[in-house]
């Protein structure tokens, strides 16, 4: 038998600045600073305020401020927000981008653009749409208010409005990763004989896990810091319908400013292990994609 | 001949992850949104007319609208500054800087908020310098600016940053060969491909910035008729119990996001298509 | 295992990607749908395979009615063009995946899968490397793991999607000579895809040419090769010439001949019948030697091809003037 000659398929690089491309120093300098200093001023700078005004008055009284029991009840809350609504979001994420990735239908572009909308709407108007429905005056106000629900100002219209504003990310994430992957995977599979759902979990979910991971944190980091949508439908009952973003702003109004920075440290970590899991995730997802 | 609703295909699972898809996006997404256009119309038409151009509300409109333009405007300039650097050149750090540059999607807006204002008053770490020179930034419609410049900046910076680095390194270099000097393959070559990019940057940073809220509300502080944002005016309405008020005003807020998403589709098509050209 | 696909119709909205097509493979055949792209052959191998479904029209295999069954039903080993390897799997893990996917009682033990495996990748030569990942391997390597991906689970008819397509040239001999003696072994109906005419006509028992949409020919390589049935065919198969003879009716019917068909003689020997012709270029490396000549009397271009000995003998050099016959014309109706 013949035997074939191994070669690698190389691929092609274009990181490599051409002389011709390349700027001059000065240049290359001067808009390299210059873009830092924006970077500092606009970004960085209000991180790093977060963490030095949360010390400001030392560490007791930074600790003092997240034992709170108040502070220790919005953690919470947000935690069951964010629990809730990211794996219905997640659930969602998966099935539209199956069907929009995999298939051929009329109207799909059309679908897409529904589900950007939650992105396009003011954060408040996200909060009002649910209080129209289930407030005092709303569509079922009456009929809840006389079986004694209470869904706005309350724990089940935070999470409807998180929900609700959180929506698009898995799908956001997974539709171009799919369509890039194509089918030929899943139909190998399916003539190697395999159903449909041993083709789902061992073909398709290995092949976004990444990506949907990264959509995952996404959604998540948002569910847990979303302010706007949560305002609204919140009683801000401090202990009972208190967020973490939402007890940081009435530490703010109650001039508690080492109290409200302090809390707001605890979502700026939340931030920047945001921001580090999404540039593993990216490259992982981008490694995997690289056949 | 009509075509079929959906091409036949034999991967499984279309009608149930479609159906799904379908009741999901309507029970969390279009009935609760069309509930402000059905509330809205419950009350008169010339009540509803009042409320949106009662001059309050004009007012602002007028800073919505306004400081959002010119705080696209500042993020496709420093985007563009910053996704050129992150693209072009090699320095110590520039992992990290690209990173940070998605800090505003992550930082929960409450904290962007009370952050940016403890920076720029007039006793904050920015705020001291920019004092005595006679600029005053928080607590007026600058202020405003500088916290959707915040929110917008990551907005362009991601959507020029792909087309920059796919960018044809032979165009520049052709045009190079054909006696362009720098400047002009900059303005001829480069900036017509990323053109495209920048327009949907500021069309993307623009529309977040007409809604935002949290960022916005403390570096404002919200004196009538000066620096109240619109959202801010449908919480103050719904405080107030006045829902047809709030109503009114979120209905046309939804209808210029609406617009503006139905301009973001068309521009990310273009873009697409001006990609795949070369 | 026999393929029988009869009366098949398949489009795309307006555009007919196959118009009413039948064919017949017997057990042991290896075929090749030879044509250009576009002319359906891709998709008349999905629709075999049942990864694409056909408007009309019905399949059987091993004349047991197949029309109506799933991918997974009809027990073909499908290549696909890209290899569509399991990348997150490895390479002996994509070989077992048909293998354990199957429900308990019909699944062979752990053992017995990977003795199987490790079977396959002796085959293919490449048991080195069955811990590697897809994106680990060559172009050619990734074709053969495809191969034994698709073999191991004892196919009943073996399809291949351009199996060559993406690699260079002399990978693609090697590996056609090989999967030509494969092909033997196995003794099962293969059937492959290709718009490389001689890949079909050196390996494939049978060639079936498509245009449009339709099978415009079937029958063995020497068949096709010396009795085109169409102008189409003739052209696809090898270089031509246009040659217009004198006395021809040009309005209802064309003539052609294969550039080494064409008899070159000096201008002083030219016989009767011939055309004269000025050489404008000589390409004198290779094998035969190609002339690029104009006639004198029509001004069209002709390519003829001889041998390095004529080549020598004739003593031609750019300029010169020669007496050009037809040995072998074919005409075709317009």
């Amino acid at each position: 038998m013949a035997t074939v000659a191994l070669e690698l398929p190389r691929k092609r690089t274009s990181a490599i600045p051409r002389s011709i491309r390349r700027d001059p120093p000065l240049v290359r300098w001067g808009l390299t600073l210059l873009a830092l200093l924006a970077l500092g001023v606009f970004i960085v700078l209000p991180l790093v305020a977060v963490f030095v005004q949360a010390f400001a008055k030392g560490l007791p009284v930074y600790l003092a401020a997240i034992r709170e029991p108040d502070t220790l009840s919005a953690i919470r809350l947000s935690l069951l927000a964010a629990g809730v609504s990211v794996p219905l979001n997640l659930v969602f994420g998966v099935a539209a981008a199956w069907t929009i990735a995999k298939f051929q239908f009329k109207g799909k572009s059309l679908l897409v653009t529904l589900i950007d909308i939650p992105f396009a709407v003011s954060p408040v108007v996200s909060g009002l749409i649910f209080v129209l429905i289930f407030g005092a005056q709303g569509w079922f106000g009456s009929w809840l208010i006389d079986h004694d629900i209470r869904i706005v100002f309350a724990v089940p219209g935070i999470i409807l409005a998180t929900t609700f504003v959180t929506f698009p990310f898995v799908a956001r994430e997974l539709i171009p990763l799919m369509q890039s992957q194509g089918s030929d995977e899943e139909e190998a599979a399916l003539t190697l004989g395999a159903t449909g759902w041993q083709m789902f979990f061992k073909i398709t979910l290995p092949n976004i896990k990444w990506g949907l991971l990264y959509g995952v944190v996404l959604c998540t980091a948002r569910a847990l810091g979303e302010f706007g949508a949560v305002s609204v439908v919140s009683g801000h009952i401090r202990g009972q319908t208190n967020t973490l973003p939402l007890h940081v702003e009435i530490l703010y109004n109650e001039y508690n400013y080492s109290g409200a920075f302090a809390v707001a440290s605890l979502l700026s970590v939340i931030a920047v292990i945001t921001l580090t899991l999404k540039k593993f995730l990216e490259w992982k997802t981008k490694e995997g994609a690289s056949k | 001949m009509s075509l079929p609703f959906k091409k036949p295909s034999i991967l499984p699972g279309f009608w149930p992850a479609f159906s799904y898809t379908i009741l999901y996006l309507s029970l969390i997404v279009l009935i609760p949104l069309s509930a402000v256009f059905l509330k809205s119309v419950t009350s008169t038409w010339s009540h509803l007319w009042r409320v949106v151009t009662s001059p309050e509300v004009v007012a602002s409109y007028r800073l919505s609208f306004g400081a959002s333009l010119v705080a696209g405007m500042i993020s496709v300039v420093v985007g563009f500054l910053v996704a050129w650097v992150l693209v072009r050149y090699q320095f110590p750090g520039k992992a990290l800087a690209d990173a940070l540059v998605d800090l505003p999607f992550a930082l929960p807006t409450a904290v962007a908020g009370i952050a940016l204002t403890s920076l720029y008053t007039e006793n904050g770490w920015l705020g001291r310098y920019l004092a005595p020179l006679g600029i005053k930034v928080a607590f007026t419609p600058l202020g405003v600016v500088v916290a959707l410049t915040f929110i917008g900046l990551p907005f362009v910076v991601r959507a020029v940053q792909p087309v920059l680095a796919d960018a044809d390194a032979e165009l520049e270099e052709a045009a190079a060969s054909l006696g362009a000097n720098r400047w002009q393959v900059f303005r001829l070559v480069i900036f017509p491909i990323v053109r495209p990019a920048l327009l949907t940057g500021f069309a993307l940073a623009f529309a977040r910035a007409l809604g935002e809220y949290g960022s916005v509300i403390f570096i404002a502080g919200n004196m009538p008729m000066k620096t109240e944002i619109t959202p801010l005016l449908i919480v103050t309405k719904l405080e107030q119990y006045d829902y047809a008020g709030a109503t009114a005003i979120a209905a046309v807020m939804l209808t210029a996001s609406f617009l503006l998403l139905l301009a973001i589709n068309a521009l990310e098509r273009r873009t697409r298509k001006f990609m795949t050209m070369g | 295992m026999s393929i029988e696909i009869s009366r098949i119709r398949k489009s795309y909205g307006a555009f007919e990607a196959l118009q009413d097509v039948s064919l017949r493979i017997e057990k042991g055949e290896l075929v090749a749908l030879l044509g250009p792209s576009g002319s359906g052959k891709t998709t008349l191998l999905r629709i075999i395979a049942g990864l694409e479904i056909p408007d009309s029209g019905s399949i059987s295999l091993n004349d047991e009615d197949a029309t109506n069954s799933t991918a997974r039903e009809r027990q073909v080993g499908f290549v696909f063009q890209h290899y569509a390897l399991f990348r997150h799997l490895t390479v002996a893990e994509n070989v077992a995946f048909g293998l354990r996917l199957r429900p308990r009682a019909t699944r062979p033990s752990e053992q017995d899968i990977r003795e199987r495996v490790r079977k396959l990748l002796d085959l293919i030569q490449l048991d080195w490397l069955g811990d590697r990942y897809p994106n680990q391997l060559s172009g050619g390597q990734r074709q053969r793991v495809a191969l034994a991906r698709a073999l191991a689970v004892e196919p009943r008819v073996l399809l291949l999607d351009e199996p060559f397509g993406a690699l260079d040239a002399k990978v693609r001999k090697e590996l056609r000579r090989w999967l030509r003696r494969l092909h033997d072994d196995l003794h099962i109906a293969s059937v492959f895809v290709t718009h490389d005419q001689e890949e079909a006509l050196e390996v494939a028992d049978r060639v079936a040419i498509m245009d449009h949409g339709k099978i415009v020919q079937m029958g063995t390589p020497a068949e096709v090769y010396d009795n085109p049935a169409s102008a189409f065919v003739y052209q696809f198969l090898g270089d031509v010439n246009l040659f217009h003879g004198r006395a021809e009716s040009a309005e209802t019917s064309v003539s052609y001949v294969r550039p080494y068909e064409l008899e070159i003689t000096p201008q002083a020997e030219t016989a009767h019948g011939a055309v004269l012709a000025k050489v404008r270029h000589i390409a004198a490396a290779g094998p035969a030697v190609r002339l690029e000549l104009l006639r004198e009397d029509t001004g069209h271009a002709l390519e003829a091809e001889i041998t390095r000995d004529r080549y020598r003998q004739l003593r031609l050099s750019i300029g010169d003037t020669v007496g050009v016959t037809p040995r072998n014309i074919r005409v075709f109706a317009k």
